[in-house]
């Protein structure tokens, strides 16, 4: 009766989309995941750069220049 | 007094265009942009997936709009950057200009490649077909083989000063693809439904349903600007690496 009762079944109906579960939400997964990785993916190659840029900076001080 | 003041603009305006100061400002946006982004999208899918009301043809298939819409803009968007940052590159021979049209490039490939699937996704329910040979669908297919074609061919060529002119003149060429994306639900009878949003008169959408896209609209440009600032960011580091700004500034992060 009351509002808990509903809960489980407002959920299902949420996740069922009227019957279009099988396209709304691959279509919702796949944006998360390719907006996610255009995010990460150049984050990640930035730390990768410093990374390699710092120790090529380390080893050019420690090759012997005063 | 004017000499001076026209100077000082002058060399603020080359600062901004420098690649230290741009590289900081990138790293001090940043975290403004993606907390706004994330903000947005929050209210934005709250809006469309569950406050809004389901479409009364299309039922809740329509929320794909959600995220097909905008992607589609930003596809078309990130087209029209990298072609100003183009003119600049090739007239101006500006080197940011270059920086933001090779960044921008895969981040519009990703939103194109977006449009169409979740485009797909939508027409499979509603015109009983993945993929059919529309005008509108087709230019959209050319745009995003015009991303992976300026890609292609700024990384086949060696010489860097080369690969961007050459990418430069492509992605000018390209621009022509636009408007017939844009215009082609009007010239050509298509199976892809007419604008909704950006006619001139009144939209024909409830403004309940219209709100969390236009939300959704400005979470995915600022998901671009906060794509695009990492992109500059590394694209600077790798271009600059022998500089000696690049290694003062690992000297004092390490």
């Amino acid at each position: 009766m009351g509002q808990r009762s509903d809960e489980p079944v407002v959920v299902t109906d949420f996740l069922a989309m009227g019957g279009y579960a099988l396209y709304v939400w691959p279509a919702y997964g796949i944006s998360l995941i390719t907006l996610v990785l255009s995010i990460v993916l150049p984050i990640r190659r930035h730390n990768r750069l410093r990374a390699e840029i710092s120790v090529l900076l380390s080893q050019r001080n420690e090759g012997g220049s005063p | 007094m004017n000499q001076s003041k026209a100077n000082g603009w002058l060399r603020r305006f080359h600062q901004l265009g420098s690649p230290p100061s741009v590289y900081d400002l990138a790293q001090r946006l940043s975290p403004w942009v993606a907390s706004l982004c994330l903000i947005l999208f929050l209210v934005g899918l709250t809006g469309g997936l569950i406050l809004a009301p389901s479409d009364y043809q299309q039922g809740e298939s329509y929320r794909i709009i959600y995220i097909h819409v905008p992607s589609a803009w930003l596809s078309m968007f990130v087209y029209m950057v990298m072609a100003v940052s183009s003119a600049i590159t090739l007239i101006w021979r500006m080197k940011l200009a270059d920086i933001v049209t090779r960044a921008s490039a895969p981040i519009g490939a990703a939103y194109t490649f977006l449009a169409l699937v979740t485009g797909s996704l939508w027409g499979k329910p509603m015109w009983g077909t993945w993929w059919v040979w529309d005008a509108r669908l087709t230019s959209e297919l050319i745009l995003l083989f015009l991303y992976l074609g300026y890609m292609a061919l700024v990384s086949s060529i060696d010489d860097r000063r080369t690969a961007s002119r050459a990418g430069a003149v492509l992605a000018l060429v390209g621009v022509i693809n636009l408007p017939i994306i844009h215009f082609s639900v009007e010239w050509w009878n298509t199976l892809h439904q007419g604008p909704t949003v950006t006619k001139f008169d009144q939209p024909s959408i409830a403004a309940s349903m219209l709100i969390p896209l236009l939300i959704m609209a400005l979470a995915f440009q600022l998901h671009y600007v906060w794509a695009l600032l990492a992109r500059i960011r590394s694209e600077i580091l790798d271009t600059e690496r022998r500089t000696a700004w690049v290694s003062d500034l690992m000297s004092q992060s390490s």
